[in-house]
């Protein structure tokens, strides 16, 4: 939200009378809610749909669920073009350091690959990201990347501009060893209200569980988000 | 990593080789009492839709120079292959040089591969380019093609991001182009709805928006064909004037008339031929 904010008032400074609207010329963001569960066998993980340039939705059904490696997925908040391209080099790096090992690599291995490169860069880059999968040695597991860099492990993560209208939700409402279908639960109930209080965030909710036995999608559509009490 | 040298791909990071010289320009400029001529910036209304058979990419054809028109007629629609075409927005050398240069890359990567190239391709090429660039690059693109996989289209931001979607519009008038879309889009169109709504998506930017005006172009792409209708519909035919300043002939009465003969002789007669060959 606060960097939003800032690259308004800097488009404000610099900008040229002109007769197009200042959302062509803004830098596209995933302004987001992004989430991802570890449970027993793997972790299922949730994102809104919206991605805007200022004020205009540039695309109302965006996917931010990106995929890594087969078993091996990452969540994508902040700039749209920064995310995509990190996305890419990681999938490449992680692609070839699988071949190169003959085996499913490790998700540990994909977040420091995307702790490197946004750490690396951290001053040009306006990215926040969190790596979900399951592997063998240890089974599901989250790791985050906020903005700058840092890497850690936790069995639970939000992120974007709208987990912060979530936190207070995912601290009373998550237990330990939950299973799937409570986690799917979970996560489609804390992204639908953080997407009803976020103004970029919105859209569809994309959710996806990741486990030994592969990756299974689904979508809830805008008319059928969880309801809640204050509608 | 055969098909990158064969490309010519550069190596990473801007290239600020021109900014100097630039600066030095327009400061000698300057202090002769001139302005550097502005950009050309394409207002624009670009879109593209999916239909049953393939893509129809549409564009107006308006250039503008601030507030002027610079060009009323100028084509949005570029050739990236015999396959692909793009329609940008944005600045008006950027999006023509940038397309150029992908459509030279991917011409000498089809023949590396032997194959039709992919809009993936193309749409990997310019993503890389203009994140490369960081934004300073302003190009605003639709691309779209058919390759074998299928129709695809994709918007491409300046910044580098970009959206595989079904409908997408781009330029200063994409809000007008996007209503229409979001009313009337539905999936698997025939050919000639799918011509009607983008025809009426980019009309909506040419009579809405200031950025956008003149004729509509059309690009359709099926597999095996492409129709590239310029101008689909000329929206905005310049008008007959009803009246006339000129006199007919006889209107002024002839009262006297004397005719002098000027005595003019050849002096020299040269011709130089030029070589054409």
């Amino acid at each position: 939200m606060a960097a939003a904010t800032a690259t308004r008032f800097c488009q404000q400074l610099s900008s040229v009378s002109d007769m197009s609207p200042d959302w062509t010329t803004k830098e596209v963001s995933t302004g987001t809610t992004i989430m991802a569960v570890e449970y027993e066998g793997g972790v299922v993980i949730g994102a809104d749909s919206r991605t805007t340039t200022g004020a205009y939705i540039a695309n109302r059904v965006t996917d931010k669920l990106t995929p890594i490696h087969d078993r091996i997925f990452c969540c994508r908040s902040g700039s749209a073009a920064d995310t995509q391209a990190i996305a890419d080099i990681v999938t490449y790096q992680l692609g070839f350091h699988s071949i190169e090992l003959d085996e499913a690599p490790l998700v540990q291995t994909a977040a420091n690959l995307f702790k490197a490169s946004c750490y690396r860069y951290r001053e040009e880059l306006m990215a926040g990201i969190i790596v979900a999968g399951w592997d063998k040695r240890r089974g599901g597991q989250v790791y985050t990347v906020p903005v700058g860099g840092m890497l850690v492990r936790q069995p639970v993560s939000v992120g974007g501009s709208g987990s912060t209208y979530i936190y207070g939700f995912m601290d009373s409402n998550y237990k330990p060893n939950m299973t799937k279908e409570q986690c799917l639960h979970l996560v489609s109930g804390a992204l639908s209200l953080a997407m009803e209080r976020d103004g970029s965030s919105g859209g569809v909710i994309r959710l996806a569980a990741i486990s030994e036995s592969g990756v299974e999608r689904q979508v809830i559509l805008g008319n059928q988000l969880p309801k809640w009490s204050t509608a | 990593m055969a098909t990158l040298s064969v490309c010519q791909q550069p190596i990473g990071g801007f290239s600020f080789e021109y900014c100097k010289r630039n600066a030095v320009l327009e400061f000698e400029c300057n202090k002769l009492g001139h302005s550097i001529p502005a950009a050309r910036k394409t207002g624009t209304t670009i879109c593209g839709v999916v239909f049953k058979d393939g893509i129809v990419l549409g564009a107006d054809t308006r250039a503008t120079e601030g507030m002027i028109v610079a060009d009323k007629n100028c084509s949005k629609i570029h050739y990236i292959s015999p396959n692909i075409y793009c329609c940008g927005a944005g600045t008006a050398a950027d999006t023509e040089m940038t397309t150029q240069i992908i459509s030279s890359n991917l011409e000498l990567h089809s023949l590396s591969t032997g194959r039709l190239p992919r809009v993936a391709t193309a749409n990997r090429m310019l993503k890389q380019m203009l994140f490369r660039y960081q934004g300073h690059i302003g190009a605003a693109l639709v691309l779209g093609g058919v390759d074998c996989n299928g129709p695809h289209l994709y918007s491409i931001y300046p910044h580098g991001s970009t959206d595989k979607l079904p409908y997408v519009t781009m330029g200063s008038g994409s809000l007008a182009a996007m209503a229409v879309f979001e009313d009337r889009y539905e999936q698997n169109m025939e050919e000639e709805d799918a011509k009607r709504l983008v025809r009426d998506a980019i009309a909506a930017g040419i009579f809405n928006d200031l950025g956008s005006g003149s004729n509509i172009d059309l690009c359709v792409i099926t597999k095996g064909k492409v129709d590239y209708l310029r101008p689909h519909d000329m929206a905005n035919k310049k008008g007959v004037r009803t009246g006339d300043y000129k006199y007919k002939r006889g209107t002024t009465g002839v009262l006297a008339k004397a005719v002098t003969k000027l005595d003019l002789e050849v002096v020299e007669e040269t011709v130089q031929t030029m070589d054409t060959s």
